[in-house]
């Protein structure tokens, strides 16, 4: 099926090309980053994880979210699902495919990486991410390929997918779990020291990356003739919807829990996150964007006369995307080094070269999913391919 | 055949990349390595022997170094009691580099022959050598 | 724990070689009698490291200077302008910065003005040593929480999660502030890796008290908290002394006299 990703339109070689600029320069800026050490990034000994680590706990949640499509497709018959499950599957490998990156490029000797498998360490939460994460990133190849292969051949999938498939399941959820227990288990840090971090994020998760799905169907739609179907992605905004609001809900729970005990050390963070703390407020405005665009986007999804208008769903599901990638993909990592264990305020704000290498990175995630979507897309509008459901 | 070009260009970019390491090194002559140990505290001794036989040195120095490290930093032992019944404090910097100070002549001799790199000397401090 | 059989025989096997075979290794070793051993010996039979700072016999932050100064020197620690990058061991802090949560306005005029020597705290429960996925930072049977620079992979979620702030990671290569190492007995470290104070056990292996404790004039009291005779816990029986953040668990091995 490979073959299928290597013939396009030009627009097809002009998106590759374009993807490949990015990623490039992202390469570029890597090397550079190699040599100097991380010191060209804006971290410091007070803000000691930044960018990278907060694009790998916003994009953990995006591949964690296929899940919304798989458990209601394969455990409750919604055949409404049949196409776009698909879809979801290569998100998830594209997602895990840059989280690996993501905390490849934010290690000080990535060259000892393997050293996280010759001393396994039980007791490191790190160590259960390597593992989840690697783990759903095999279980997606495995299932969408095979699928999809037994889909073009016009006969049902190997008996042994399905257990897989299964298995994904509370994979999914467990990458999640994983990546929050990363940060729910530190003394001392009191943002991130919350019981319902995990499911904090699998909401946040659940909302982001269907939000994605959506768009990305859409264009799916627009560019290769491929129709994932229309009740599929209102079914879809049903999820969003709902897990966006138990993602409001989540947050509302956060500020009442520390501002109504008065616990100084348990407000700081909130403070600095929406007024600033001692003159400090380098992230209050990209913090109200992503309140009032949340809190926007969940009414459009919510009132029938907007999100029945597909136009004003796509731009409801951009801005769920958005206001949810501020809150994990920028502020829930730095906050939680604000302030420092000697309550003093470092702020952080990544440097030029170190966007640019999260730039590539993500650019590699959508070369990833663009050959992926090529070739589901490919097999599924060829004719001679037929759908055994 | 069909493709013929394409194939014929396939076989040739194939075979390029696969004998790059030959080309890539032909021209460049490395001295071949000649370690010295003429520095003066080994001149100064009277029996001229390592905390091993020399062939066992030549072979195993990097186990030797890599046991060492771990014992020293991970079991904080630090006494290394050689065949012969010496003891030595197992420490790159301050036994190993006390006697063979002449890290030029003597180590990067065959490390550079052989291409390696070990990083022990990004922290591990080199000994002063007169040029 | 005990000494066992294993650790007895290697003990009194290497020190009776340097001829300290007369009495038993740790009657020799033991705190107190640190000084009197100059020649190399394994590390002591101490099960329980701890260090008392009797803020109250520094008499100026000169006084303090000279036990970073001891410090720096002993582990080429380089001097590196600008907070971002730097990389300290041991240093000075507020009183309202070490001891976040016992702060107040009405806090006596000395104590607020007075800054306080911070530094790893080797934790009982080292948060640490639990993230660690490589056990680069791990635990030492007598209590020092320990870097394997050898090791680290430089995630610094170590430095997530150490409550203290204690460690320091070397975001470009050091050596690029350090000229000439300060210390030719030991390493510098390399870009990418965490750093910390190790209570000096490269010192306390040759019998030697930690550089700081040196230079601190009787200020800083290190020994063995499992030994009811020590000098710490006479300190810590006679006197009222506080640790950073206890409400955290960590259970620190550094006790303040203030």
């Amino acid at each position: 099926m490979i073959e299928k990703a290597l013939t396009g339109s030009k627009g097809y070689y002009t998106w590759l090309g374009f993807l490949g600029i990015f990623i490039l320069t992202g390469v570029g800026c890597y090397l550079y980053q190699f040599n100097e050490g991380l010191r060209i990034t804006g971290l410091s000994r007070d803000v000691s994880w930044g960018f990278y680590i907060a694009q790998f706990t916003f994009l953990v949640g995006v591949a964690a979210s296929a899940v919304m499509l798989v458990l209601p497709y394969y455990l409750h018959d919604v055949k409404a699902f049949g196409k776009i499950t698909i879809l979801g599957e290569f998100l998830a490998i594209a997602s895990v495919t840059m989280c690996i990156l993501f905390i490849f490029v934010d290690l000080g000797n990535p060259v000892r990486i393997l050293n996280v498998m010759m001393y396994p360490t039980p007791n490191s939460i790190l160590f259960w991410d390597m593992i989840v994460l690697n783990g759903y990133l095999f279980l997606n190849i495995f299932i969408g390929w095979n699928v999809l292969a037994a889909e073009r051949k016009a006969v049902a999938p190997p008996k042994w997918v399905k257990p897989l498939i299964y298995i994904s399941i509370p994979w999914a959820v467990s990458i999640h779990t994983v990546t929050a227990f990363l940060y729910a288990g530190l003394p001392g840090r009191h943002f991130w020291l919350t019981a319902i971090m995990a499911v904090r994020f699998l909401g946040s998760a659940f909302a982001a990356g269907p939000a994605l799905l959506v768009i990305l169907a859409l264009i799916v739609r627009r560019t290769t003739g491929f129709d994932a179907g229309n009740e599929a992605i209102k079914k879809l905004i049903n999820i969003i919807t709902y897990a966006m609001l138990a993602s409001i809900f989540f947050v509302i729970l956060e500020i009442f829990t520390a501002f109504y005990s008065n616990i100084p050390s348990h407000k700081h963070a909130l403070q600095y996150l929406f007024w600033g703390l001692e003159g400090h407020n380098k992230y209050t405005t990209w913090t109200w964007i992503s309140v009032v665009v949340g809190i926007l986007s969940a009414l459009l999804l919510l009132l029938p006369w907007t999100r029945n208008k597909i136009g004003i769903a796509a731009v409801a599901c951009a801005g769920v995307f958005a206001s949810l990638w501020i809150e994990k993909g920028l502020t829930l990592v730095v906050t939680g080094f604000i302030p420092n264990p000697l309550e003093q305020v470092v702020e952080y704000a990544p440097t030029l070269p170190e966007i640019l290498i999260g730039l590539g990175v993500w650019a590699t995630g959508f070369l990833v999913l663009t050959l992926l979507y090529k070739i589901a897309t490919d097999v599924k509008l060829d004719p001679n391919s037929a759908h055994v459901h | 055949m069909y493709d013929s070009g394409k194939i014929i260009t396939g076989i040739v970019i194939f075979v390029v990349l696969v004998t790059f390491p030959i080309w890539y090194n032909l021209g460049r002559a490395t001295p071949p390595p000649d370690p010295k140990i003429d520095t003066p505290v080994i001149q100064e001794m009277k029996v001229k022997q390592c905390i091993e036989p020399k062939q066992a040195m030549k072979g195993n120095h990097m186990k030797i170094l890599d046991e060492w490290r771990h014992t020293v930093v991970r079991n904080g032992e630090r006494i290394y009691t050689a065949p012969d019944g010496k003891q030595y404090d197992m420490s790159l910097q301050n036994t190993c580099m006390k006697c063979h100070s002449n890290k030029t002549q003597f180590c990067d001799q065959c490390h550079n022959y052989l291409k390696v790199n070990p990083y022990c000397w990004d922290c591990h401090i080199v000994p002063k050598e007169k040029k | 724990m005990g000494l066992n059989r294993r650790d007895f025989l290697k003990i009194a096997g290497v020190s009776s070689l340097f001829g300290l075979g007369g009495k038993l290794a740790w009657e020799v070793l033991g705190p107190g009698a640190l000084e009197a051993s100059t020649k190399p010996a394994p590390l002591t039979a101490a099960k329980h490291w701890a260090m008392v700072i009797d803020t109250r016999k520094f008499k100026s932050e000169a006084d303090m200077q000279k036990c970073i100064d001891a410090c720096n020197k002993a582990h080429n620690v380089p001097q590196i302008p600008g907070a971002k990058e730097e990389i300290k061991w041991i240093w000075l802090e507020k009183y309202g910065h070490v001891f976040p949560d016992d702060e107040h306005q009405y806090v006596s005029e000395a104590v607020e003005h007075k800054r306080f020597l911070t530094f790893c705290n080797h934790c009982t429960n080292p948060p640490c040593v639990r993230v660690c996925p490589t056990q680069a930072t791990f635990k030492r049977a007598d209590g020092i929480v320990m870097m394997d620079m050898h090791r680290c992979i430089g995630c610094r979620f170590c430095m997530a999660g150490c409550p203290y702030g204690s460690r320091s990671f070397n975001w470009g290569d050091p050596r690029r502030y350090l000229k000439e190492p300060t210390n030719p007995e030991y390493p510098t470290r390399s870009k990418g890796v965490v750093e910390k104070c190790t209570f000096c056990e490269e010192r306390l292996a040759k019998g030697l008290h930690p550089a700081c404790v040196e230079a601190s004039n009787g200020a800083l009291i290190f020994g063995d908290l499992a030994n009811p005779n020590s000098e710490v816990r006479k300190l810590l029986k006679e006197n009222y002394s506080i640790r950073r953040k206890p409400g955290l668990g960590t259970a620190p091995n550094l006790f303040y006299l203030v």
